[in-house]
C-alpha cells in the first residue's frame, strides 16, 4: 500500500460502469413496481373490503420489521425449493419491490389520510366519481404531502440495493467487491464505489427537487 | 311539483338524536334561511339534503326522486344541487378557473374549449373575473367564498344550499359575500341558507325557518316572524343575537 492511487483500479472502468447501470437499473424497476404495489395497497388498506385491510396489514407489518437482507434470502434460497429458480437480478427486483412496497404502501396510506375530509366532500357534492375525486382532488395535495418521505425512501432503496451483492447480482457494489479481490485496493475501491453512490443520489435528489417545484406549483398552505 | 320534500326526517349519530322528524317543502324560487342555535341540527340536515349524510328515517325528495339511491342517480342529483361551506373547500392546487370549471367539464356539461368561457362568465358574476389565474391560496377569504359560489354556478343548479357561508370569514369580507348571495336571490335561484346573519335571513329570504332541538321550531315570513316570534325559545334566540 502506497498512498491512495486510482490507476489500477480504473482499469476495471468497464465493471463499474455496468455495475452502476445494474443499479439504476435495479431501483428504477423496484421504484416503479414497488410504486404500484404501494398505490394500490394504500387504496386497499383505505378503501378495500375488511380482509383486504387485514391482509394489507400484515404484509406490511411482516416486511416492516424483519430484516431486507432475509427477505432476499429467502427469495433467492428458498423459493427454488419451490421449483421457483431466480437469477440473482430477478430475485432482488422481486425481494426490493416487496420489501419497497411495504413502506410506499406506508407512506401513501399517510398520504391519503393526509387529505381532509372536507375536500373529498366538496368534490362528491359535485356529482363527479369517486375515482374522479381521487384523481383531481386527493391525488396531487397527497403526494406534495408524502414527497420528502416518499423521495427519501428511494434514496433509501438506491443505497439498499447494494446489499444485492450477496447473492451475487452484479449491481455496483458486487462489482467493487470484485475489483477489490482482483487488486487488493480496498481503500480505493469503496471510497470510489462510495463516490459513486454519492454522485448517484445526489443526481436524483437534484431530480427529485427540480420534479418538486414544477409538480407543486400552487401556494403550500391553503 | 315542489322543488325538494323533507318528509318527518330523522337522523341520530349513535345514541344522539340530531333530526327529530324535520318536515319541510321547498318551493321554486323560494329563498329560506334558517336560524337556530349551535347543535340544533342545521348542518346537519343541509348534509343529508345532499345524502353527505344518510338518514334514519323519513324521506327527502328532489323533484320528486329520493335523494337516497344508488351512487349514479346520487351522482346526477347532486349535480343540480350546489353546496357552498363555511369553509370554502376549494381546492388549493388547482386555479380558479380549473376549481370551477372542473365538475362541468367531467360530467360533460362544458367542452374542455369552452370551459374558459364558461368560469369568466360565473366569475364575472361574482366579481372576480380578474383572479381566474390564480391559486386559491393567493385569495382572501372572501375572494375564495365567492369563487366556491362560482364553482357551484358554473353547474348551473336547481338549488344552492348555503352552510354559514360567511361564519369563516373577517368581518369586512363579509359584505361581499352576502351581496353575491343577494344578487343571486334576485336571479331567481331557489336557495336554502343557513345562517347566523340575522338582518341578512330578514332582509333577503322569503321564508324563515327556526330549527331547535333537531326540528322545525317556527317557520313562515321573516318579518312577521322577528316581530312576533310564537315560542319562548325563539323570543329568547332573537334577544340573544341582538346581545351579540
Ligand atoms: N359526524 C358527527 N358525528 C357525531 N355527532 C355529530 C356529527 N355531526 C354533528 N354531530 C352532532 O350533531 C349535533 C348537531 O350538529 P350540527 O352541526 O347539525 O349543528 P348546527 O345547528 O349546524 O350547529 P352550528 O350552528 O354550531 O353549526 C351536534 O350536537 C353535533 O355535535
Ligand atoms: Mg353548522
Amino acid at each position: 500500500m502506497t498512498g491512495f492511487n486510482l490507476s489500477q483500479i480504473l482499469h476495471y472502468q468497464d465493471l463499474f460502469l455496468s455495475g452502476v447501470l445494474m443499479t439504476a437499473l435495479l431501483s428504477c424497476i423496484v421504484m416503479f413496481f414497488g410504486s404500484i404495489i404501494g398505490i394500490l395497497g394504500a387504496v386497499g388498506v383505505r378503501w378495500g373490503p375488511r380482509p383486504v385491510q387485514y391482509a394489507l396489514r400484515a404484509y406490511v407489518e411482516v416486511i416492516r420489521n424483519t430484516p431486507g437482507l432475509i427477505q432476499l434470502f429467502i427469495v433467492f434460497f428458498v423459493l427454488p425449493s419451490f421449483e421457483l429458480r431466480l437469477p440473482p437480478f430477478h430475485a432482488a427486483a422481486i425481494a426490493f419491490s416487496i420489501y419497497f412496497g411495504a413502506y410506499a404502501i406506508e407512506i401513501i396510506r399517510a398520504g391519503l389520510d393526509s387529505i381532509p375530509r372536507s375536500q373529498i366532500e366538496a368534490g362528491q357534492c359535485l356529482g363527479i366519481t369517486r375515482w374522479e375525486v381521487f384523481r383531481h382532488v386527493i391525488c396531487m395535495p397527497a403526494l406534495r404531502n408524502i414527497y420528502p418521505a416518499f423521495t427519501s425512501q428511494i434514496v433509501l432503496l438506491v443505497l439498499g440495493t447494494s446489499i444485492a451483492s450477496q447473492i451475487s447480482a452484479e449491481e455496483l457494489f458486487y462489482m467493487g467487491s470484485f475489483v477489490e479481490s482482483r487488486t487488493y485496493r480496498s481503500f480505493e475501491v469503496y471510497t470510489f464505489v462510495c463516490a459513486i453512490y454519492l454522485v448517484m443520489v445526489l443526481i436524483l435528489k437534484t431530480v427529485f427537487a427540480a420534479g418538486g417545484r414544477i409538480l407543486f406549483r400552487w401556494p403550500a398552505h391553503d | 311539483m315542489a322543488l325538494l320534500e323533507i318528509a318527518n326526517v330523522r337522523k341520530s349519530f349513535g345514541s344522539l338524536e340530531v333530526l327529530k322528524g324535520v318536515s319541510l317543502t321547498v318551493e321554486p324560487g323560494e329563498i329560506i334561511a334558517i336560524v337556530g342555535r349551535s347543535g340544533s341540527g342545521k348542518s346537519t340536515l343541509l348534509r343529508c339534503i345532499n345524502a353527505l349524510e344518510g338518514i334514519n328515517s323519513g324521506e327527502i325528495r328532489f323533484r320528486g326522486e329520493p335523494v337516497r339511491q344508488n351512487m349514479k342517480n346520487l351522482r346526477l342529483l347532486r349535480q343540480r344541487m350546489g353546496i357552498v361551506f363555511q369553509s370554502f373547500n376549494l381546492f388549493p392546487h388547482l386555479k380558479v378557473e380549473r376549481n370551477v370549471t372542473l365538475a362541468p367539464v367531467l360530467t360533460g356539461k362544458v367542452s374542455k374549449a369552452d370551459a374558459r368561457e364558461l368560469a369568466l362568465e360565473v366569475l364575472t358574476r361574482v366579481g372576480l373575473s380578474e383572479k381566474i389565474d390564480a391559486f386559491p391560496g393567493q385569495l382572501s377569504g372572501g375572494q375564495q367564498q365567492r369563487v366556491a359560489i362560482a364553482r357551484c354556478l358554473a353547474m348551473s343548479p336547481e338549488l344552492m344550499l348555503f352552510d354559514e357561508a360567511t361564519s369563516a370569514l373577517d368581518p369586512e369580507l363579509v359584505g361581499e359575500v352576502l351581496r353575491v348571495i343577494e344578487d343571486m336571490a334576485r336571479n331567481d335561484l331557489t336557495m336554502i341558507l343557513v345562517t347566523h346573519e340575522m338582518n341578512f335571513a330578514r332582509n333577503v329570504s322569503t321564508r324563515l325557518i327556526f330549527m331547535n332541538e333537531g326540528m322545525v321550531w317556527e317557520q313562515g315570513p321573516p318579518a312577521e316572524l322577528f316581530a312576533n316570534p310564537k315560542t319562548e325559545e325563539f323570543a329568547s334566540f332573537i334577544r340573544a343575537t341582538k346581545q351579540a
